[in-house]
């Protein structure tokens, strides 16, 4: 019976944190029923991930950029300029791939320093300051692709980015059909997972700290183990682990552990928190502005080259409406435009819950103009779910 | 003799915990200035605010009557209708509007659906001349000087045939000069059927320009005194102002002699270009180990400027002066400076700049010096954890655990989180602003208990309040601001209320 009680207190006590998780449930049932399985086939999840990969990296940084209570208006089109620059780079400055990749990624730093500079420095409003900045990164798209129209990069190492796999081991007659390399990395997550969870309760009970009783502690662990299971399963079925989920998992774990276990992280949710309570403890909040969107910069460039090496070329529309779809992916993963609220793992899962409903809505085949107005209806009600279960004490 | 132009009887309201007024009966006779003094925290303000109708009818005992008629206010509009026009510190004027727009902001002359601005205009210049503005009405406000915005801000209450003024600490912002002039302004409007209910801090203004004064003291109407028959002064304003006997809610010390001088200031100055004045003139103050030194003064004096000033400066005033910390002269570019030179800065306003609300009371307690937990950058939770419990037990923090939101706990809870937070980073001079600002009791007991100990431990304690019990009880020394300046430094046994207010009044 306390085991019961017990569930229900962490579904109460938890109830902002699980919903995400109960609403991606949801949706991913409903589809899978709706479109008789071919939604959760190894085929179509694998699809998917690739697909949300450059939106969800924008959506992590645009997760700590809504946390100190600012907006990234410019983050689409500079995504897009620099995909192109990335191209350019590869096709006409024949740089190697090895060098383009984080020479790109300064520029995104670059580019975010100067966005945080005018917002900073200058105190320019960031709704303001980055709307300049989705002019300016739009006219300087088209620059960049004016002489050539759409650059094609003819590259494979770039373009695995956004459509290779990791590679196999080999070993032909061992488990025909399934990815060997993603089953045994799923093994070893499972195993650290375990170790980490356990060595961290025992950390806890020798300082005498509250921790889940051990029947749920058990669930927890079985639970846990069983969706990292489904999920390896599901991706060795079909080619294994893409490139894409690879970049997301690790940005997502970075910025993880980042927000949640460093000095810094806790400096950024302060300033989120209360501006003028973090400068009065010796926070400088102009510091952190800068580096908020410096990191919302290099992930720009990431999300801007995950596209490019996706379409394999760089496009004059590359990175339209790139920043709403991340900014949704933020509000729906619970953010708070209040400021000092929100995880980048809540973002990461509403970024897959936007695309789950793209992607299931167009395997039913229903009409675009419906599926604008289904996620729209969504990010209302992820929102409206948000503010109502926040409210409680 | 007539029908008084306001009476006011038997007012009582009533807030959460609080009698803010207590059968309050205050009558004003027509073509008077009537002065209302009082400490702070004294109803004066609640008075006039249930007078203006932002305390609507109801929500308040007692009757109001304006010549003679009972009047029932369920919002300023009605009060303004009556020819109530109330002027507050902080002035009601639209910065970016010109003149003319502010003085008929809201009973706009028009003409059809269109304003009719050469009206608005020749009725503008027509009452400022009444004020002595001399001034274009076609200026935005915000150019003029805040004396000037005063006094468009009763253009704009005589526009609309105000006959009751009432002006809330109207010269506390104000140049000696400005001071002046405000007050000749309402001898002439007096003379012209315009009656005034001057509150004000300044004794020598209030002795000078009033008719009448009435003393309020702890939400209750003390004496009401006649200017004319010499019956008024400073002691006997400040004895009526204080007269309260004061429990014994302070806990006793260990006498020890003093150590060295710890931190020192030298001629500071603060010069705001917001509010393009002074804040601060050539303060100079000690603090030697193991003192409580209480900085006190009237709302407006400089305090909360001071403690901000000192402390890394965050808010862009111009200093000049030096500051010594173990005599050694230190300059702080912003609060992690002083930080890390052994300052910590309790807030006044503790949901304002104090606190994190949303955060929990764990990471409220750490976030000052989160060096003490990070190995590399990385945050040691159990650490964290543990640090947490042990301030929050040795603070008695009632808390249902560390992970509560700050939010959820009782105002004296929270003082004592904020208090947490800077004994974390392990100082050696702590600023206290106000620090039992709205909080019952009980919890100021502790809080006086827990500053007791940090001095025995040999702490050095700067402790601004405007509560005069609680600066004569705690401090060893007092320093008197007002204006900005020092007007007063006396040690604790020559301290007492009315000398303190003398040096405040200045």
């Amino acid at each position: 019976m306390t085991f019961f009680k017990e569930i229900i207190q962490l579904l109460k006590k938890n109830i902002r944190d699980y919903g995400m998780f109960i609403a991606l449930f949801v949706i991913m049932a409903y589809f899978a029923i709706a479109t008789d399985g071919v939604f959760i086939s190894s085929r179509n999840i694998s699809n998917l991930l690739n697909q949300m990969g450059y939106i969800a990296v924008l959506a992590i940084g645009m997760t700590l950029v809504i946390v100190i209570r600012h907006i990234d208006l410019s983050v689409g089109f500079m995504a897009g300029f620099l995909g192109a620059i990335a191209a350019i780079a590869l096709t006409q400055w024949n740089l190697p791939v090895a060098l383009v990749i984080p020479l790109v990624m300064i520029f995104g730093i670059f580019a975010g320093l100067i966005t945080a500079t005018t917002i900073a420095r200058f105190g320019i409003p960031s709704f303001v300051a980055t709307l300049a900045g989705w002019l300016i990164y739009r006219g300087a798209l088209s620059q960049a692709t004016l002489k050539t129209g759409t650059i094609v990069i003819p590259n494979d190492s770039f373009n695995a980015l956004g459509n290779g796999y990791i590679p196999d081991l080999p070993l032909p007659n061992f488990l025909p059909g399934l990815h060997k390399l993603t089953l045994l990395l799923g093994v070893v997550a499972a195993v650290a997972f375990v170790i980490s969870e356990i060595s961290s309760r025992k950390k806890k009970m020798a300082y005498d700290f509250e921790v889940l009783s051990k029947s749920m502690f058990v669930v927890k662990i079985v639970f846990m183990l069983l969706l990292l299971g489904a999920i390896t399963y599901v991706l060795a079925g079909y080619n294994g682990l893409s490139w894409t989920a690879v970049i997301v998992l690790a940005v997502t774990l970075i910025y993880h552990f980042l927000t949640t276990q460093t000095y810094l992280g806790r400096h950024i949710y302060a300033v989120g928190g209360n501006p003028e309570a973090a400068e009065l403890s010796g926070i400088s909040v102009n510091k952190i502005t800068y580096v908020v969107f410096g990191s919302m910069g290099l992930l720009t460039a990431l999300s801007g080259m995950l596209f490019a090496s996706r379409l394999q070329s760089a496009t004059t529309t590359a990175g339209t409406l790139f920043e709403l779809d991340a900014i949704a992916a933020a509000y729906v993963g619970g953010v708070s435009s209040a400021g000092g609220v929100g995880k980048v793992t809540g973002s990461l899962v509403g970024a897959i819950v936007m695309m789950s409903l793209t992607n299931g809505m167009n395997l039913m085949g229903i009409d675009i103009s419906t599926q604008y107005m289904v996620r729209g209806a969504v990010l209302v009600l992820a929102v409206i779910f948000d503010v109502a279960t926040r409210k409680r004490v | 003799m007539s029908v008084p132009i306001l009476e006011m009887k038997n007012i009582t309201k009533q807030f959460p915990g609080v009698k803010a007024l207590d059968d309050v009966s205050f009558k004003v006779e027509r073509e008077n200035i009537h002065c209302l003094v009082g400490e702070n925290g004294a109803g004066k303000s609640t008075l006039m605010k249930v007078l203006s109708g932002v305390h609507p009818h109801g929500s308040y005992e007692g009757e109001i009557y304006i010549s003679g008629e009972l009047q029932e206010y369920s919002n300023t509009r009605d009060s303004e209708k009556a020819g109530i026009a109330v002027i507050y510190q902080e002035l009601a004027l639209v910065p970016e509007m010109t003149v003319y727009e502010n003085v008929f902001l809201g009973h706009e002359i028009r003409r059809g659906i269109n304003i009719n601005i050469n009206e608005t205009i020749k009725q503008t210049v027509e009452v400022l001349k009444k004020v002595g503005l001399d001034v274009n009405p076609s200026t935005k406000v915000k150019y003029l000087g805040i004396g000037k915005q005063q006094l468009v801000e009763i253009a704009k209450a005589l526009s609309r045939d105000a006959k009751l003024l009432v002006l809330d600490e109207p010269t506390s912002a104000l140049n000696e000069s400005d001071s002046e002039n405000l007050l000749n302004l309402l001898r002439e409007l007096k003379k012209e059927g315009v009656t005034s209910i001057l509150i004000s801090h300044k004794l020598q203004e209030v002795i000078s320009v009033a008719d009448k004064v009435t003393v309020l003291r702890d939400g209750q109407s003390v004496i009401t005194l006649d200017g004319h028959n010499g019956e008024v002064n400073e002691d006997v304003l400040i004895k009526h102002m204080v007269g309260r006997s004061i429990e014994n809610i302070y806990p006793d010390r260990e006498k020890k002699p003093f150590g060295d001088v710890v931190f020192e200031v030298r001629d500071w100055s603060a010069y705001d270009p917001r509010r393009g004045r002074n804040l601060l003139e050539d303060v100079n103050i000690k603090l030697k180990k193991g003192e409580i030194v209480g900085i006190t003064g009237l709302m407006g004096a400089g305090r909360t400027e001071l403690a901000l000033s000192l402390f890394g400066n965050p808010v862009g005033y111009q200093i000049k002066g030096e500051m010594l910390i173990n005599g050694k002269p230190v300059s702080f570019s912003n609060p992690h400076d002083a930080i890390e030179a052994g300052l910590a800065y309790v807030t006044e306003d503790r949901k304002g700049n104090g606190l994190i609300l949303i955060q929990d009371v764990k990471s409220n307690i750490t976030i000052a010096n989160l060096d003490r937990i990070t190995e590399g950058g990385v945050i040691n939770e159990n650490a964290e954890i543990k640090d947490a419990r042990e301030y929050t037990e040795s603070l008695d923090i009632k808390t249902p655990s560390i992970n509560q939101k700050v939010l959820y706990l009782s105002g004296g809870n929270q003082q004592k989180v904020s208090l947490a937070k800077w004994l974390y980073v392990q100082p050696d001079v702590m600023i206290l602003d106000e620090p039992t600002r709205g909080i019952d009791v009980g919890a100021k007991y502790e809080i006086f208990t827990i500053m007791n100990s940090l001095v025995e431990q040999g702490m050095s304690i700067i402790m601004i309040s405007s509560e005069l019990p609680e600066i004569l009880g705690m401090a060893d020394r007092i320093y008197v601001v007002s204006s900005g300046r020092i007007t007063g430094e006396l040690q604790k046994e020559e301290a007492d209320q009315e000398t303190i207010m003398r040096f405040a009044t200045m």
